[in-house]
């Protein structure tokens, strides 16, 4: 698919002749990451959607919300893949309000897989409140909403730095190269060894960015296994069924005197 | 049009011939004579009807799910892509259909344009397919506000507007198309019920155009017109049907290529952020498709200026047929108008290029420059080129290949035997 698209930027390029970039010159491209689930038949790496829930639950959901996805989807085959136990185990550790009950009273009961993620917060005014202003956008399309994908979100991840001399920041802003703009209101809460994995894998900032961004990639297209394995099937198909269908033509077209 | 009557052969299928001529329409279709010498450019008919039952299909399926309401509506979407079994296909069939659809229709249009299938007899053909486009423009600009993500939010803003620019009304007219003082709730709700009216009157358009079609008979690469039937004509069945069919599996083949591994290239990743009416977007760019029209828009300083262009950039082709001046339809035998033909198609492109461009600098003098080539296409080149023009010889028939004034009959007849 990287080809494909490759493919597709070249014709364009070539069709307008143009070279330049619609960035503005002070924000760097994103780092391109050889993701497992890229091309065409890409799928998402198990171990590292684990790793990357993990992150996502011990440090984003903190101040993220996730509200279109549910518990029982990290159990969902193309996914983290967890067992129906793990599943159960997770959605429990969460507390949900439910209600109202007989009395009229909202109450709070362990989490079910098919409660959707529990959010930080009550509402997106609340969530603005409690971040100097700042709403932590909702996470469960955020690879899609952003130019650039996981490569951008990875970027945004590592690419926190100290500000050149030039650039002053307000309290709570903090300067990122990959960011537009390069202020950014959400602090660097990544730093190696703040989460402990439970497949020991050594949790660098780099191992932990590239874990929760194909996390958050599953989050945005949880049916990107499936589209990729139904694509190459469709794809098949038809070019099999195009070329029976360009014989009988030809077989038909040879009754008269006209190439077809 | 055929020009043996049709009898059916049971006494039944008489009977109820008799009464409704179901079965003559039937032969009529299959039997319809059709040049033999269509090339692939003519295939995009039939690939054009097969888009519009994707798009009226799927959509109808789409709708039992998604809920047109300001704060449910970018959920439902989610919603259809996560919990709907193979809602993601269906979403993404109808989302990349309605750019198949474009690109079908931009090829079908540019076809007519080269061949000169606009002019007499089928100027009604040519009409009926810019409104089929025209209601087209519409319906997917509808469909694309439904997602009510940050560019359906802003989209559906900057269009509305346009109306604003007309004098003494427009603002009581936009705030008539909003139902509101702003894009909001029931400006969703209005959207999505005319989102799915449109495609319905597209179909009953199609029909009238391929009715009005099956009068003179297809137009063909060399433009003449034939006898039918004749030596210079195949039946539509099993001739077209299985040319149009292997064409259409090889543009099902470029769909799905879309659908199955680049879903959201042709969008803009902006539509996943929930419609947000306190944050405008850097940029607001509409869909591919709408990108020239957009660039003719903004290549004009004043805002009523650039609502009339716009639109005259797609009225004027409604008198296309009498600005083609030229006795000769296909630029085949054309050689002064091919090529313009090809400079008004680069125009196209690079105002759909510049169209999705920031309107400044550079960007904006080539919108200029576009705009200008755009109209004096029509305006100038169309009916001086047409009155000058010396065209080449044209043969007096698809099978003899005799050129009028030109070589010799036997020489045709010989070459002939030899095919």
């Amino acid at each position: 698919m990287k080809k494909f698209n490759t493919i597709i930027n070249n014709i364009i390029t070539i069709l307008f002749l143009t070279t330049g970039s619609l960035h503005s010159a002070e924000t760097t491209d994103p780092i391109k990451v050889d993701w497992s689930f890229k091309g065409i038949t890409g799928t998402f790496d198990r171990a590292s959607l684990q790793r990357g829930f993990q992150v996502y639950k011990e440090v984003c959901s903190s101040c993220h919300s996730m509200q279109y996805l549910s518990y029982r989807n990290l159990g969902e085959p193309g996914g983290p893949e967890f067992t129906e136990a793990e599943v159960k185990a997770i959605a429990a550790s969460f507390e949900v309000t439910d209600g109202p009950d007989n009395q009229g009273e909202m109450f709070t009961r362990p989490g079910r897989p098919s409660d959707i993620f529990v959010s930080p917060h009550p509402n997106k005014e609340a969530a603005a409140a409690a971040n100097g202003g700042a709403y932590p956008p909702d996470m469960s399309v955020l690879v899609k909403a952003r130019k650039g994908g996981a490569n951008y979100i990875y970027s945004v991840l590592v690419g926190y730095e100290d500000p050149p001399p030039d650039v002053k920041l307000d309290q709570g802003v903090y300067y990122n190269k990959y960011m537009i703009g390069n202020k950014i209101k959400m602090p660097n809460n990544l730093v190696d060894g703040l989460v402990e994995y439970a497949d020991g894998t050594e949790s660098t900032v780099d191992q932990m960015a590239k874990d929760v961004t194909t996390f958050l990639a599953w989050a945005a297209e949880p049916e990107l296994e499936e589209r990729h394995r139904t694509g190459v099937k469709v794809i098949i198909y038809l070019i099999l069924l195009t070329i029976l269908v360009y014989l009988s033509m030809k077989k038909i077209w040879s009754r008269i005197d006209t190439e077809v | 049009m055929s020009e043996h009557e049709y009898v059916p052969k049971s006494k039944a299928a008489k009977w109820f011939n008799d009464r409704l001529p179901l079965l003559t329409l039937g032969a009529h279709l299959t039997d319809y004579p059709t040049p033999k010498n269509l090339n692939y450019w003519w295939t995009f008919g039939g690939i054009l009807t097969f888009c519009l039952i994707t798009q009226i299909v799927t959509g109808i399926v789409l709708a039992m799910h998604y809920v047109a309401h300001a704060d449910l509506a970018f959920g439902s979407v989610e919603h259809i892509m996560r919990n709907v079994n193979y809602g993601w296909l269906i979403r993404y069939i109808h989302s990349n259909g309605a750019s198949m659809f474009f690109l079908a229709v931009y090829i079908h249009i540019f076809r007519s344009l080269f061949y000169g299938s606009y002019k007499s007899p089928r100027e009604i053909i040519w009409i009926l397919g810019l409104l089929i486009y025209l209601l087209m423009m519409a319906a997917a600009f509808l469909g694309y506000v439904l997602p009510w993500g940050q560019m359906s939010f802003w989209g559906a803003t900057v269009i509305t507007n346009l109306f604003s620019a007309i004098p003494l009304v427009g603002e009581s007219i936009t705030t008539w198309l909003w139902g509101a003082y702003s894009v909001d709730n029931p400006t969703l709700n209005r959207f999505f019920s005319l989102h799915y009216l449109f495609p319905f009157l597209i179909l009953g358009l199609v029909v009238l155009h391929i009715w009005a079609l099956h009068i003179p008979g297809n137009n063909n690469p060399v433009g003449i017109d034939i006898k039918k039937p004749s030596k210079d004509t195949v039946p539509f069945h099993p001739y077209i049907t299985i040319k149009d069919a292997f064409a259409l599996l090889m543009f099902m083949i470029i769909f799905a290529g879309f659908v199955f591994f680049s879903p959201n290239i042709l969008g803009h990743s902006d539509n996943y952020i929930p419609a947000n009416p306190l944050v405008t977007p850097a940029h607001i760019v509409p869909e591919w498709y709408l990108l020239p029209f957009y660039a003719i828009l903004r290549s004009v300083p004043d805002k009523l200026g650039g609502v009339i262009l716009m639109f005259s950039a797609i009225f004027i082709l409604f008198v296309l047929p009498w600005l083609d001046t030229s006795k000769v339809r296909s630029a085949v035998f054309r050689p002064i108008y091919r090529q313009f033909f090809w400079i008004l198609v680069i125009d196209v492109l690079m105002l759909g290029y510049v169209g999705a461009m920031p309107a400044e600098g550079v960007y904006l003098v080539l919108a200029r420059v576009g705009t200008i080539y755009y109209f004096l296409h029509f305006i100038v080149v169309m009916p001086v080129v047409g009155y000058l023009e010396k065209t080449d010889p044209i043969p007096m028939s698809i099978s003899e290949p005799v050129i009028t004034g030109g070589a010799e009959p036997s020489l045709a007849r010989k070459l002939n035997e030899k095919v």
